[in-house]
């Protein structure tokens, strides 16, 4: 497009300033700046920054940037604990998510009929992720109290353990990894479950009936239909949930404060307790670090899934 | 011949057996899913000396039910501060989130060619950067700019994930609405503002209406960020003053606590019902192209 | 009323392929124009960059002689009539006729009146008073048609606005709308991929084919005298018979293939032996299928015979055609451009 000559021009040309900000070419970027320029900075900056903190001793009493190479990296290698929460971490999450994708496949398809109090089923199935993390933890901090538990008043009167004895959820090593893994299943399920569902009735009815009329049973039909095309959301949930869970510190910090003796720490968790808590912010952020590696994997995976879908 | 046999017979022994199957996993499913809370609801209205009693039935009212531990909640807690705190953060928060993702949404649907669809995605991929590796350094920000133990710490953090949320839902909703109409009113007179605020706006209200309700969920359900940067019990939220702050040193007012649980859960839970379709059908229509 | 030009106007989405690639066009004042081509061939998005929905990439739009790349649709004193009709769902009919003059800033006082022009202009006056869903689908073109005239157009465009009614409706809209044009007097650039209603309604015809434009004349020019093989077998149907010969294409149209002896002498008769496959009985016709095995073995000739013409043709057998040497088109083999006519040698049986 050529800008004619100021004045006498051969043919008249409307100079239109004033509709400038309606050229979709200005008004697209103009529109998304707002958005894209918070998130660069509230999101992106602090990203940079995270791995930044890592090289520095930076503390909220001297908040200096004072780089120290990977002397902190090094500290928190060296501690123990950060070591135990990387393999918490891991175990946390993997258990907690396998949980959640054999669980959930169960009961989308049990939930993909419409049946009586289908609504009342779906308002109860719901309640652990509707609910704010923190408070339905909160819950289950009761439930598994060292004293007072239900669970252990249902399991000694029911003979299953001596009358009176307690099983101590969230006091020993293994029962609270248990306990923990449990309560995070147990509400990331709902999310999974609902996904999977909106991929089961995407199926399109005629490849189903098809199915049926070429004689394949009802198990049949699940495995050789049903799941191999469930696959690909599902593998989304379930990439999402590894990234929620593996980054995730609110169950942990409800229900055990990372105890005991560290036995649920995880990786988030301790970087809390070292960044926050504790003021050694370089420490912390490398902590939080250790979780990028993982988290940039899964990412890239996710974003494969995304764009072969596009694709498709 | 044989096929035909078969299906003629089992028509009603079949569906019974199978209902049965269903009815017995969805029963469980919402008993272990559901158990906490309603034990909650059993919890909140015991006397001390039921529920602190080893020997009682945990599940009945061994002793007449009484108010007693919510009239403490609501009087001799900050509670109601929590509440208050809650709703102001997450009404602010949802007209910010608006007002940023409603005018991205539309451009990544309607103004931008190849490169919205990639920037719409990088926009989404944002929600999945976790917050426990951006606490510490938002804690400094939030810090240096004399934020810190506010409530306006949390409004000013709590878009970076409602924004990409937002705008994914609202890019799907945009994109359902036939341009036509819209374009019938550029043509007609129309700048491209007031064409969008008369033709699509009215449409897109139940989409719009859908992240609202979102929007100020997430923000209920917020706990790592609440927890990092808000530290007095006047500006905490109920997502991390209900755990922190109701817990007197070893003594735990559980009572009231399950109360302040189901109070917050059950109206939640209602909504989301309600708009779970809506919401799922938004999201989906995000992902389709064009 | 005003002249619609584009100057070498080009438009790229993504990619490489542009979706318009350097077309020039010019209507004259008061014309209806069509654009025909078939879908993909660029021509609703030429349309949108006359409207001012879509930028060009290149090249420049004129609309009464100022150039308009910048200015938005509103700006540009058009009216827009698409192929859904985009009546306002919540509006009633007059709300919808008035919805232009309310933008424009009318006071509105003025307004009754003009819808009452518009309205009547149409024959919907009974109509004003109920909403879209309510009427037939040739009402609401009727009220898409009164809301564009409403704001004293100097262009009129409409986008394939017979699309959506039934067949039978299909022919007596066409009608009303030629009718229309003509008592209202606006240049018009009709777009459509049905090459009937382009012949129907075009004063001139513009054939798009992917992005490029094709040919650019009247009915009868671009029927008679197609600029390449493009034209000639869009139009037409069914379409102009092609075969190879002698390094080119020839081509002439099944219904100017006829049995010898009706072609005369005196025209320059070019015999051919046809081998009819099939014939189907069509009432007021009969179409004929078969080959001219000394030019083009398996190539498919379409012969057209008004119900007139009584000869007799068996299916099976082969029968004595011909053309007349005037009706003869030759096009280029690998440009498919219009060439001079040439010789045919070795061609009669």
């Amino acid at each position: 497009m050529t800008t004619a000559a100021p004045e006498a021009a051969t043919r008249p040309h409307e100079r239109n300033r004033r509709y400038l900000f309606e050229r979709e070419g200005v008004l697209g970027p103009l529109l998304l700046l707002p958005s894209v320029a918070y998130l660069l900075a509230l999101v992106g900056f602090p990203l940079v920054m995270a791995i930044l903190y890592a090289f520095t001793d930076i503390t909220t009493g001297n908040p200096a940037l004072h780089f120290v190479g990977i002397d902190t990296f090094k500290a928190a290698l060296a501690d123990p604990v950060t070591r135990t929460s990387l393999r918490n971490t891991v175990v946390f999450t993997l258990i907690s998510q396998v949980l959640v994708v054999v669980l959930s496949v169960v009961l989308a398809f049990a939930l993909r009929a419409n049946f009586r109090g289908k609504w009342i089923a779906r308002f109860l199935i719901l309640l652990p992720w509707t609910t704010p993390i923190a408070l339905g933890t909160i819950a289950w901090l009761w439930m598994l109290d060292s004293i007072f538990s239900p669970i252990d008043w249902v399991l000694s009167h029911t003979g299953i353990t001596s009358p009176g004895s307690h099983m101590f959820w969230l006091g020993r090593a293994h029962l609270a990894m248990g306990s923990v893994i449990a309560v995070q299943a147990w509400r990331m399920l709902p999310l999974a479950t609902v996904i999977l569902l909106a991929g089961l009735t995407s199926i399109p009815q005629d490849v189903r009936e098809a199915a049926e009329i070429d004689g394949a049973g009802f198990w049949r039909r699940m495995f050789g239909i049903d799941i191999p095309l469930l696959l690909p959301i599902s593998a989304v949930a379930l990439l999402f949930g590894l990234v929620f869970s593996f980054t995730d510190m609110t169950v942990v910090f409800v229900l055990t404060r990372g105890g005991p003796q560290n036995a649920t720490q995880v990786l988030a968790s301790w970087a809390f307790f070292r960044g926050i808590e504790g003021g050694s912010l370089g420490e912390g952020a490398a902590v939080a670090v250790f979780m990028f590696p993982v988290l940039a994997g899964l990412a890239a995976l996710i974003l494969r899934m995304v764009s072969r879908a596009e694709v498709s | 011949m044989a096929a035909i046999g078969q299906t003629t017979r089992p028509g009603g022994g079949r569906r019974l057996r199978t209902s049965a199957r269903i009815y017995t996993v969805v029963g469980l499913f919402a008993l272990v899913a559901s158990f906490p809370f309603l034990w909650a609801v059993v919890t909140m209205f015991k006397t001390d000396p039921d529920l602190y009693n080893v020997n009682n039935n945990p599940f009945l009212y061994n002793r007449p039910p009484t108010l007693a531990h919510i009239k403490l909640l609501f009087q001799q807690t900050p509670y109601l501060t929590f509440v208050r705190n809650t709703v102001v953060i997450g009404i602010l928060v949802v007209l910010i989130t608006l007002a940023l993702s409603i005018p991205a949404a539309y451009a990544l649907a309607r103004l931008t060619g190849r490169w919205g669809g990639r920037l719409g995605v990088g926009i989404f991929l944002v929600y999945l950067i976790p917050p426990t590796l951006l606490f510490i350094p938002l804690s400094r920000m939030v810090a240096s700019m004399r934020l810190q133990d506010t409530i306006w710490a949390l409004v000013i953090v709590y878009p970076t994930f409602t924004i990409p949320l937002s705008t994914w839902l609202l890019n799907g909703f945009f994109k359902s609405i036939p341009r036509d109409v819209e374009e019938q009113a550029q043509v007609d007179g129309y700048s491209r503002f007031q064409a969008f605020v008369r033709t699509v706006l009215p449409l897109a209200l139940p989409g719009i209406f859908t992240v609202v309700v979102f929007a100020f969920t997430l923000t209920m359900h917020e706990f790592i960020y609440a927890l990092a940067f808000v530290a007095s019990s006047d500006h905490m939220t109920i997502s991390v003053g209900v755990p922190t702050n109701l817990v007197r040193g070893d003594v735990f007012f559980w009572q009231s606590l399950m109360a302040s649980a189901v109070i917050v859960a059950v109206p939640v839970a209602l909504i989301y019902n309600f708009f779970l379709d809506r919401f799922v059908q938004g999201f989906t229509m995000g992902a389709v192209k064009g | 009323m005003a002249v619609v030009e584009t100057r070498g106007v080009r438009k790229v989405f993504v990619g490489d392929t542009p979706a318009v690639d350097s077309v020039d066009i010019a209507t004259e004042e008061g014309e209806y124009l069509v654009l025909l081509g078939p879908s993909g061939s660029g021509k609703t998005t030429l349309l949108r960059m006359i409207a001012g929905l879509e930028r060009p990439s290149e090249g420049e739009v004129l609309i009464g002689g100022r150039v308009v790349n910048d200015l938005p649709p509103r700006a540009r004193r058009i009216a827009m009539v698409f192929q859904s009709y985009a009546l306002y769902p919540h509006k009633t009919v007059a709300q919808n006729i008035s919805f232009p003059l309310a933008a424009g800033g009318m006071p509105k006082e003025r307004r009754p009146e003009r819808i009452r022009w518009a309205s009547s202009l149409l024959g919907i006056d009974h109509l004003l008073e109920r909403k879209p869903r309510q009427l037939s689908g040739g009402e609401r073109q009727r009220v898409a048609l009164a809301r564009a005239l409403v704001r004293d157009p100097q262009v009129f465009l409409l986008d394939e606005p017979l699309s959506n009614l039934d067949a039978k409706l299909r022919t007596s809209a066409r009608e009303d709308l030629k009718e229309f044009q003509r008592r209202v007097g606006v240049t018009t650039i009709y777009v459509t991929h049905d090459q009937v209603e382009a012949m129907g309604l075009g004063d001139r015809i513009a054939v798009l084919d992917k992005g490029r434009l094709q040919q650019l004349g009247t009915p009868r020019e671009i029927y008679h005298e197609p600029a390449n093989t493009f034209v000639a077998t869009f139009l037409g149907s069914p379409p102009m018979n092609l075969l190879e010969h002698d390094g080119a294409l020839v081509g002439f149209r099944p219904e100017h293939f006829l049995p010898e002896g009706l072609v005369s002498e005196r025209e320059g008769r070019v015999p051919f032996e046809y081998q009819v496959d099939r014939v189907e009985y069509l009432g007021s016709d009969r179409m004929l299928y078969g080959t001219i095995p000394a030019i083009a073995e398996g190539v498919k000739v379409i012969a057209r015979l008004p119900f007139t013409v009584t000869t007799p043709v068996a299916e099976g057998s082969p029968a004595r055609f011909a053309v007349a040497e005037s009706s003869l088109r030759f096009f280029g083999k690998d440009s498919g451009d219009r060439i001079a006519p040439q010789p045919l040698r070795g061609v009669s049986a």
